[in-house]
């Protein structure tokens, strides 16, 4: 075990064994290589940042943790089974949730309801009972409502609970898709650059509420973004990506020191 | 000043979550359901219950079903004809076939034949998607249409598809006078909008919406698209099925397969566009517009002076649909239901104006 | 259109007239002159439903949206003539119905195109819907709903060939040879006029790309008036044919409606591909209606087409041309 690996997350929790783990994965759309032999790990209650400059594939390594894309090679490990590839709807059923850079919101519906939305798997009633909206169909909503509505206090949207998605300015269009990844309590949350084209405000709310999430439900969190800011302060260890290969994996400090890692970032040819 | 929800507070996520938040919706809502059930069957003409309550309600009904398929689940559906067709021939060969069956069990399983056939239609929306899936809906219209001309068992071997509905009762009443055919129809769609309107605001109504609106996010929180969409033609087709089965004996009486072709579909889509897509109240509105339309349209030679033919007026319905339903897209693509919701902001603010 | 699509457009194509050539084997009728007759005929419907088709093709490919309003802009073309023709000769009346179809398009793009012009396809497909249903209503308030025959000096008497050949001869309508002709001149000009003009340079530029096209200058509102009228041109010409054949009337939607499938075959961005969608569709209705019809109790054209688009799409949901969809999350 390496003596900078950290064995606790910066609140103090014990950081657990592995619970996530790619391995040589690669990736290619056509004749674009998106991931080469990627592999690398993330233990549970963790906050594993992934990073690298744009085209990196980052995003491509989320999408194909939960299943959206298919790697043509190389195996997922996830709470001990092993796969070549995972059913998004597997995925969510073993608790994983992710929340997506260009902000997958279902716009028809209000902030409520794409939360609820997000608890899908976990109301099991049939239909008979759920157009009757008795006994132990009524009883699951207001279950489910009273969890989402603890939710929406933590993030602090109380205000816009029943607003449709589509009208909410962009920052907190962003914090409700980190809601409804919440709302699924899941046990490892991937977060596609969770504080895009937000202002230094926002981005201090964004941090603290993951830092909250992570700390108060011990769920591992799997990151991606570009502010080395708050990457550096949020983040237990980090994975670097470049041209969809890994170019560096350890703490922090470890990496900003990494020459691989500061070419890649200044362009130099390697 | 009269419809302020001041003092209402909600003190329970359930009290939070009935249908009608509101005091005075409550109020309304029950006054006009007392109204409905108590009062207008006394005072309603033969007139008004044959050619505007019960066309109005019937068809209410499948404009609900249709936009549970379309306006809550997204998928387009040119065929509910075909749909109605199943519902009122399926009633009706039961009627037939096994005489002694209670009239609501007839029409119920009618609905369940609707939905056999609308999951299998159904299974190709999971590839097909927007127009494509529009004209696959067309096969279906088309082929129901010839199905039920030229099959014979069908119709009981009636040489052009005409067959005419047994005489109805139900539990030893029978339902002959306008009065009691509106009755009728109205407690079946009281139910069936009740009902519909809990699956839409419960875990199966935000599975349609959330397949709707973005088919791999859902995927991606756990909703089964497959589950959805197929839920939603199964749901949609059962409601168009009764609907089509109570037109057929209630409205109708008699009838042949054109009944419900293609026109029938298309008028059943304006209704839900013009009325409002994913809105149950909006299919009601779109329902009654399209039902009174036609009849002010009847009206026109009188006011204008002129006297026109039938053809002529039916010509002008045409052009008038057309026109409102673009007037519709472009002004208030949410369709009536929007409107009224308009209508209910400003009043809460009446007499402020903001 | 890409080698591998046209490969397979063709192979059905060759599929079909084979099976169209085995099933007198299958069914017993061992009559070649009978079955050359029921192919051709299924050819020259095949050739009309193209027609109506293209229209379809052009308005999709410049501006995004399914017009679902091309059946009635048929017919109002042929209603408009119809009439125009009770008052004056041929030619002025064509030249006067294409200015009307022009002013057609232009109200079009003013009141309607213009104004949606950010919607969701299926927004803007029922704006057709509707676009449809108010010219319908308007054509016969303006008209007037009867029959008309419309008359433009297409022979209505039918040919015998190859009498030497075959015993009886071949029955072949002329009218329906001089269709085949009318239409395929029309489709050459067509893609002369895409090719070779200026305009039809814009167009090929606007169906590409909107934004870009608009970034080099290309007027989108100009461009979309000129594509609606040539969908009304061709329109027109397809009313003209269909309606010398049948007589103008209310029907003739119905049968427009026959183009949806037609470009569910072809794909909605190809000219080529909606020229062999409608000839695989006309073969495939005539040979099932001549010889799966007395099985069935006949009728099958009402829904062979449709259920054909169906089973098509199945397998390719895209449409046999159509591009692959990449979902981007």
């Amino acid at each position: 075990m390496n003596l900078n690996e950290r064995t606790t997350t910066a609140a103090g929790r014990a950081i657990g064994d592995v619970v996530l783990a790619v391995e040589g994965v690669s990736l290619a759309f056509g004749g674009v290589k998106a991931l080469t032999e990627v592999s690398f790990d993330v233990r549970e209650h963790e906050v594993r940042a992934i990073i690298g400059p744009n085209g990196a594939g980052k995003s491509s390594m989320l999408n194909v943790i939960n299943g959206v894309y298919r790697p043509q090679h190389g195996r997922i490990t996830y709470l001990g089974r092993t796969h070549g590839h995972m059913d998004p709807h597997d995925a969510a059923a073993r608790g994983i949730a992710r929340t997506f850079q260009s902000l997958a919101l279902f716009k028809g519906m209000s902030v409520l309801e794409n939360m609820l939305a997000g608890r899908n798997l976990m109301m099991k009633t049939n239909i008979f009972l759920q157009a009757l909206r008795i006994g132990p169909a009524l009883r699951e909503e207001t279950e489910h409502r009273k969890r989402v509505e603890e939710i929406i206090d933590f993030l602090e949207i109380q205000h816009v609970r029943k607003t449709p998605v589509g009208r909410l300015p962009y920052g907190l269009q962003k914090r409700v898709d980190l809601g409804r990844a919440l709302a699924a309590e899941p046990k490892v949350l991937l977060l596609d650059e969770p504080m895009a084209g937000m202002n230094v405000e926002e981005k201090q709310d964004m941090s603290r509420f993951i830092l909250d999430v992570n700390d108060e439900f011990g769920t591992t969190i799997v990151l991606i973004e570009h502010d080395m800011g708050v990457v550096m302060d949020l983040s237990d260890r980090v994975v670097v990506l470049d041209y969809g290969r890994k170019i560096a994996d350890g703490t922090p400090d470890e990496v900003r020191a990494s020459q691989a890692v500061i070419d890649a970032y200044l362009g130099v040819k390697h | 000043m009269i419809y302020r929800e001041t003092g209402q507070f909600k003190t329970t996520y359930a009290s939070d979550q009935q249908l009608f938040p509101i005091l005075q919706d409550r109020i309304f809502v029950i006054g006009f359901l007392v109204f409905a059930f108590g009062v207008m069957p006394f005072i309603g003409s033969e007139y008004l219950f044959r050619a505007i309550l019960i066309p109005f309600l019937i068809l209410s009904l499948a404009a609900i079903g249709l936009n549970i398929l379309v306006g809550y689940c997204g998928q387009v559906s040119l065929g509910t004809g075909a749909f109605m067709a199943i519902g009122a021939y399926s009633a009706y060969n039961l009627a037939v076939r096994v005489p002694d069956l209670n009239l609501v069990v007839v029409l119920l399983l009618a609905g369940v034949f609707a939905t056999v056939v609308g999951v299998l239609f159904g299974i190709p929306s999971l590839r097909i998607k927007g127009f494509y899936l529009a004209v696959a809906t067309l096969a279906a219209q088309f082929f129901v249409d010839w199905l039920f001309a030229r099959v014979k068992w069908f119709t009981n071997d009636s040489s052009s598809g005409n067959v005419s509905a047994p005489p109805l009762e139900v539990f030893g009443y029978g339902i002959d006078t306008p009065a009691q055919r509106y009755l009728f129809v109205l407690a079946f769609v009281c139910v069936f909008a009740l009902m519909a309107r809990n699956l839409v605001r419960g875990a199966i109504g935000r599975s349609w919406m959330a397949t709707r609106d973005m088919d791999v996010a859902a995927e991606v929180i756990g909703i089964r698209p497959m589950m959805a969409k197929l839920s939603a033609f199964a749901v949609s087709s059962f409601i168009v099925g009764v609907a089509g089965a109570l037109w057929a004996f209630v409205y109708l009486g008699s009838w042949e397969p054109l009944a419900f072709d293609v026109n029938r579909s298309f008028q059943l889509l304006f209704m839900v566009i013009i009325g409002g897509l994913g809105s149950i109240l909006g299919s009601f509105l779109g329902a009654a517009f399209i039902v009174i339309l036609p009849l002010m349209l009847n009206q026109l030679p009188g006011w204008l002076g002129i006297p026109l033919s039938t053809a002529m007026i039916s010509h002008i319905e045409f052009m008038v649909f057309g026109a409102l339903i673009v007037f519709f897209l472009i002004v208030e693509p949410r369709g009536l239901a929007r409107l009224w919701a308009i209508g209910k902001e400003k009043l809460r603010l009446w007499p402020f104006p903001h | 259109m890409n080698a591998n699509n046209s490969r397979n457009m063709v192979g059905a194509f060759f599929v079909l007239l084979a099976l169209g050539a085995g099933s007198p084997m299958i069914f017993g009728e061992a009559r070649f002159p009978q079955w050359l007759e029921v192919i051709l005929g299924g050819l020259m419907s095949g050739v009309l439903y193209s027609l109506v088709a293209i229209g379809l093709v052009l308005i999709f490919k410049a501006s995004g949206v399914f017009n679902f309003a091309q059946g009635a802009m048929v017919l109002f073309a042929a209603l408009s003539l119809v009439r125009l023709m009770e008052k004056m000769p041929l030619i002025v009346a064509l030249a006067v119905t294409v200015v009307i179809m022009v002013g057609v398009a232009w109200l079009i793009e003013r009141l309607v195109l213009r104004r949606l012009v950010n919607q969701d396809p299926i927004v803007l497909f029922m704006a057709t819907l509707g676009i449809a249903y108010f010219l319908d209503g308007f054509g016969q308030t303006v008209w007037g709903s009867d029959i008309y025959t419309l008359n433009v000096g297409m022979p209505k008497e039918p040919k015998i060939l190859l009498e030497s050949t075959f015993e009886g001869g071949i029955l072949v309508s002329m009218e329906d040879v001089y269709a085949a002709v009318i239409a395929a001149t029309l489709v050459a000009l067509l893609a002369l006029f895409f090719q070779k003009t200026a305009t039809g340079r814009a167009l090929r530029a606007v169906a590409d790309d909107h934004q870009a096209a608009q970034s080099i200058g290309i007027p989108l509102n100009r461009i979309w008036v000129i594509v609606w009228s040539v969908a009304g041109i061709v329109a027109l010409v397809a009313g003209v044919i269909w309606g010398s054949k049948l007589g103008v009337q209310f029907s003739l939607q119905l049968v427009a409606l026959k183009a949806l499938p037609v470009v569910i075959l072809g794909g909605f961005t190809s000219i080529p591909g909606a020229i062999i969608g409608g000839l695989i569709i006309g073969l495939g209705e005539k040979i099932s209606e001549v010889y799966l019809g007395p099985l069935l109790g006949g009728g099958i054209e009402n829904w062979f087409a449709y259920v054909l688009a169906l089973v098509f799409l199945l397998f390719r949901p895209e449409g046999l041309f159509g591009e692959r969809h990449i979902d981007r999350v």
